[in-house]
């Protein structure tokens, strides 16, 4: 056992194999940098150099680059307010207030110290388990994994957002775009209005990037100025060192719940930040702070994405089934080299798997160091004009959401969703509730109609069911135990109190209408396949309509209700810059992405950032360099517009 | 359809600027890059065999091009396919990897499909094989028992009736043995794990699966093999499948049940079903209109590349022991793949409405 083990690690260690690794860290630093790029894009671009390599170099490459996303994601998490890439959203709702009051140091070094300990406890955990996985992977049937969607959904009680009742909405809400496509029992296509985009139903990171990133850019366009008021760095690397070991235990449990979730294929690791993050508001003294610059609410998130990768490759490894997108490339990677996964990695291949493990410990050490020495220079971005970073995180933004299905539409989509996140951030209904019910959604009905088709309603009485319905349980009393104190995740609640109720008014009776319009909208399915719409159209109706009643007694009357950031603005809101973006998707559609790209950059910077012609073009030349680049190497052709429907022009135009 | 003649034209015009592709005896590709589209995203079976082959390719066309893959994913690979279809250039610059979710629709007469399988010429066709096996919790321990199945329920977890699935449902209603569907699977893998936990009993798996994942369970006797899909030979006869020739082929079996070979509409349909999924899977085709000098260049390149000592050294289980169909052989099984009679067509579209609640 132990020779197998160093063997492992003597195999890794030459030059050549080392370098592939330092490899997969760099490009997995630079792509979890860019906000919206995770390890789906990170490792498309790695895949076509894997053919022909030998396997230890290939999986040293793929699992640095793996192992590194977290950790880098939290750079643009903390530092911009917009999340790195799915692992890292609930880092923002902390991350981002510390650095606006100076103390962006202090929140990067508590991130990459408590994800490098998540990475190796990630890492202990496979080598651990990769023997014993087997049996405790097979606990977890349709009936187990239902019970841990309502787990992952019972997390909206502590994330509602000071309302309980705009909460549950706001989750129902993210249900309901959930169930776009194809329903799991019985087919049919829902709420698609008979589109092949939307037959697919809409992709995560479009959601993630529309409900977060978007309402972030346009609000920071606003002041005009740079994003952190004062040197957004501080001198507080070592106080966050010192905050992560003050919460070893935090650290500890975060880390097991990321890994148990990873390991666990059918959850996925998307909403592991957000439980984490909830798990870290429960077992708070004071909750008081969270959503203000609380600590704990960096550290929680980022010990448990990193432990996520450990516990993912688990089922990758020992059965074949990938937990998440990224695994899924890592697996055909392994195939291409040669390798099948099954239960022989456990075993006759078991060299293997503890090379994946070793990557997977030293490529977390080396992606902390890296991520530490680079941060000063990469938190200079913060000082620099916001309009002058803005059509730079557009471009990447509308670059990582048309990875999704490299069409036109995930460019409509993107920017549709980011209409919506910007009224749920204006009017105070939680958005990260919203993204849980969105990625839970398809598993919650899936799994429900599944348990009951496999075992009856018993499955409720099965053991390890059980156990997961006392922790939902738990969390629920958890969380609704501070809904006074409750964590504002949209903001500070006391500057919203409008005085007007009319615009939180006419966004409430749009949610009602929605809600009434999928109640219809499922109706015309089959039972199966109409049972889940009709009863979340039900739930978050009347849940809106509680909102509705008491938003119209009047603003003092409505309480918590009463939530308008909006309420004391003096500017004309965001809307100018969703102008701007609209402009731009308008320009794609007419001209293809690559052409409205450069003409966007060049207006915006001469119109809103007011550069000098020089400064102008030189950014754009660079943008659009840069995008090429990136596009050339995965191969993209970019989305066209009425232009390329009429002329067969030449790459990147076409 | 001016579309189709437009883009003929701007293939011509391509062809024209580029005069060497037409070179009219040889098409040579120097210099070129050709792009192999796969209507799927990056990972899974399809990208995972484009990718394989690209080098081989690249390899045995003259003048030795870059052949890299372009995945064009969504709407089950129909959106990849309707692309492909209305926008591929007439002039070897882009080859299609369709998959069984993109001729299943096809073949059923699936609305959103645009594109049609008679306008492509197959230039290779790499077959898989299936097993559908069951769980021995059901009473059984040897393949010859399947007999002894009739009158007990299977559960088969499924990832739906119109996909790949498709086949075994069909299979076990030829059989009449009495199977309930679970449908909602997210892959076969799930699929083989509800099995495996006992949740389900009944399952297929295509090869690489079935070796790596089901042969523990078969050696441990917790699963026992039924059948496989088989492969059609040169004359369109099902043959044992060369990766499990111990296993009977799904006629065989029927054969034994009923005494009889099977025939009719129903049989027609699965044939035509199981074919696409299996032996047909995956073909790599060219438009048809493209320039006769430029098919007949890559089809030479794919019959080399099949011979490849490096290809058949590091196919694995990628391409696995299949003999890779070329030249008329590929013509034939893409055929086989790729048509239904109407008559058949119309009998499993009602047979999925009436027992699958399935709307076309």
């Amino acid at each position: 056992m132990m020779d197998v083990i160093f063997g492992a690690l003597l195999e890794l260690l030459t030059p050549t194999r080392l370098m592939f690794m330092m490899l997969g860290v760099s490009v997995g630093l630079v792509i979890g940098v860019l906000p919206g790029l995770g390890g789906i894009a990170g490792l498309s671009l790695l895949l076509p150099f894997i053919y022909g390599m030998d396997s230890t170099s290939a999986l040293a490459m793929l699992i640095g680059l793996i192992a590194v996303i977290p950790t880098s994601d939290t750079f643009s998490s903390i530092l911009m307010g917009i999340p790195g890439s799915s692992a890292s959203q609930a880092t923002v709702l902390d991350g981002f207030p510390l650095a606006r009051q100076g103390q962006g140091a202090r929140a990067l070094s508590a991130a990459f110290f408590a994800s490098m300990l998540g990475g190796f406890f990630g890492a202990l955990v496979l080598t651990a388990s990769v023997m014993a996985a087997r049996p405790i992977i097979l606990l977890f049937g349709s009936a187990e994994l239902f019970m841990l969607t309502l787990f992952g959904l019972s997390t909206v009680a502590a994330l509602s957002g000071g309302n309980l009742a705009k909460g549950i909405a706001s989750a129902c809400l993210g249900l309901a775009f959930g169930m776009v496509g194809a329903a799991p029992a019985t087919g049919e296509y829902r709420m698609d209005f008979d589109t092949l985009y939307l037959s697919d139903g809409l992709p995560l990171v479009i959601v993630g990037l529309g409900i977060f990133a978007l309402p972030e850019l346009f609000n920071l366009l606003r002041g005009g100025g740079a994003i952190a008021q004062q040197n957004p760095m501080g001198t507080g690397w070592i106080q966050g060192i010192k905050d992560v070991l003050r919460n070893p235990w935090l650290v500890l449990r975060c880390s097991g719940i990321g890994a148990l979730i990873g390991a666990i294929p059918g959850i996925g690791g998307s909403v592991v930040d957000w439980i984490a993050y909830s798990h870290a508001m429960q077992t708070s003294k004071d909750a008081s702070r969270f959503g203000k610059g609380e600590i704990r609410g960096v550290i929680a998130p980022e010990s448990a994405n990193n432990a996520t990768q450990g516990g993912a490759l688990l089922p990758t490894l020992l059965f074949g089934i990938p937990g998440s997108g990224s695994m899924a490339i890592f697996l055909a990677g392994m195939i291409l080299i040669g390798l099948q996964p099954g239960p022989a990695m456990a075993d006759r291949d078991l060299g293997v798997t503890y090379t994946i493990i070793w990557s997977l410990a030293i490529a977390n050490f080396v992606g902390t160091l890296l991520c530490i020495l680079l941060a000063p220079g990469i938190a200079k971005l913060t000082t620099i004009r916001y309009p002058l970073i803005a059509p730079f995180m557009i471009m990447v933004i509308s670059f990582a959401a048309f990875q999704a299905s490299r069409s036109v539409y995930d460019l409509i989509a993107l920017f549709a969703v980011g209409i919506l996140g910007l009224f749920l951030r204006r009017f105070g209904w939680s958005r990260p509730a919203f993204l849980i019910g969105f990625v839970l959604s398809l598993g919650a009905e899936r799994y429900l109609y599944q348990a009951v088709q496999f075992s009856g309603w018993e499955f409720l009485t099965r053991p390890v069911a059980l156990i997961i319905l006392a922790l939902t349980l738990l969390s629920l009393w958890a969380g609704l135990r501070r809904s006074q104190a409750n964590v504002n995740t949209e903001g500070a609640a006391d500057e919203s109190r409008a005085a007007s109720m009319l615009p939180q008014l006419a966004f409430t009776a749009v949610l009602l209408a929605f809600f009434v319009w999928v109640l219809f909208e499922g109706l015309k399915n089959s039972y199966l396949a109409a049972l889940m719409p009709v009863v979340v159209a039900t739930v978050g109706g009347l849940s809106v309509l509680t909102v509705l009643v008491f938003q119209a007694r009047g603003a003092t009357a409505a309480g918590s209700t009463n939530f308008d950031q909006e309420a004391k603005a003096t500017d004309a809101g965001p809307w100018p810059f969703v102008g701007w973006a609209l402009g731009f998707l308008g320009l794609t559609l007419l001209l293809g992405f690559f052409a409205a790209l450069a003409l966007f950059f060049i207006a915006f910077l001469r119109v809103v950032a007011r550069c000098g012609w020089a400064q102008t073009l030189l950014l754009t030349a660079a943008a659009c360099g840069f995008i090429l680049i990136l596009a050339h190497s995965l191969n993209l052709i970019f989305p066209g517009g009425l232009l390329q429907d009429h002329y067969d022009l030449p790459w990147p135009l076409r | 359809m001016p579309i189709l003649s437009r883009r003929a034209l701007l293939g011509a015009a391509a062809i024209g600027a580029t005069a060497p592709l037409t070179a009219q005896a040889q098409a040579n590709f120097a210099g070129r890059t050709i792009e192999f589209v796969i209507p799927f995203a990056e990972a899974g079976g399809s990208d995972v065999w484009a990718r394989f082959l690209s080098p081989f390719l690249a390899r045995h066309l003259p003048g030795q091009p870059t052949v890299i893959v372009r995945n064009v994913p969504g709407g089950g690979s129909i959106i990849g396919a309707n692309d492909f279809a209305q926008r591929a250039r007439p002039d070897g610059s882009a080859i299609f990897g369709p998959s069984a979710s993109t001729h299943l629709p096809f073949l059923l007469g699936d609305r959103r499909v645009r594109y049609d399988y008679a306008k492509w010429t197959p230039l290779i066709v790499s077959p898989t094989g299936g097993v559908l096996y069951v769980s021995s919790r059901l009473g059984i321990s040897r393949t010859d028992q399947v007999a002894e199945l009739r009158g007990k329920e299977l559960v088969f977890p499924s990832q739906g009736a119109t996909g790949l699935d498709i086949v075994a449902i069909l299979a076990l209603h030829l059989l009449g043995l009495n199977a309930r569907y679970v449908f909602g699977m997210r892959g076969r893998g799930d699929a083989r794990l509800a099995v495996e936990r006992g949740d389900a009993n009944a399952d297929h798996q295509t090869t690489p699966a079935w070796n790596t994942q089901v042969m523990p369970m078969v050696r441990a006797g917790a699963a026992v093999p039924l059948f496989s899909y088989g492969v059609p030979d040169a004359q369109g006869n099902v043959q044992r499948d060369p990766s499990f020739p111990e296993i009977p082929t799904f006629e065989e079996v029927y054969r034994t049940l009923h005494g009889r070979a099977p025939d009719g509409l129903p049989y027609q349909a699965y044939r035509a079903c199981s074919v696409a999924a299996f032996a047909g899977q995956k073909p790599a085709v060219i438009p048809s209109d493209t320039p006769a000098p430029i098919i007949a260049a890559f089809r030479k390149a794919f019959e080399d590349a099949v011979k490849d000592p490096e290809l058949i050294a590091r196919r694995g289980d990628i391409l696995g022991d299949y003999p890779q169909a070329v030249g008329a052989e590929a013509d034939a099984l893409y055929r086989t793949a790729t048509t239904i009679s109407p008559e058949a067509r119309e009998w499993v579209r009602n047979f999925l409405t009436q027992n699958h609640n399935v709307r076309f």
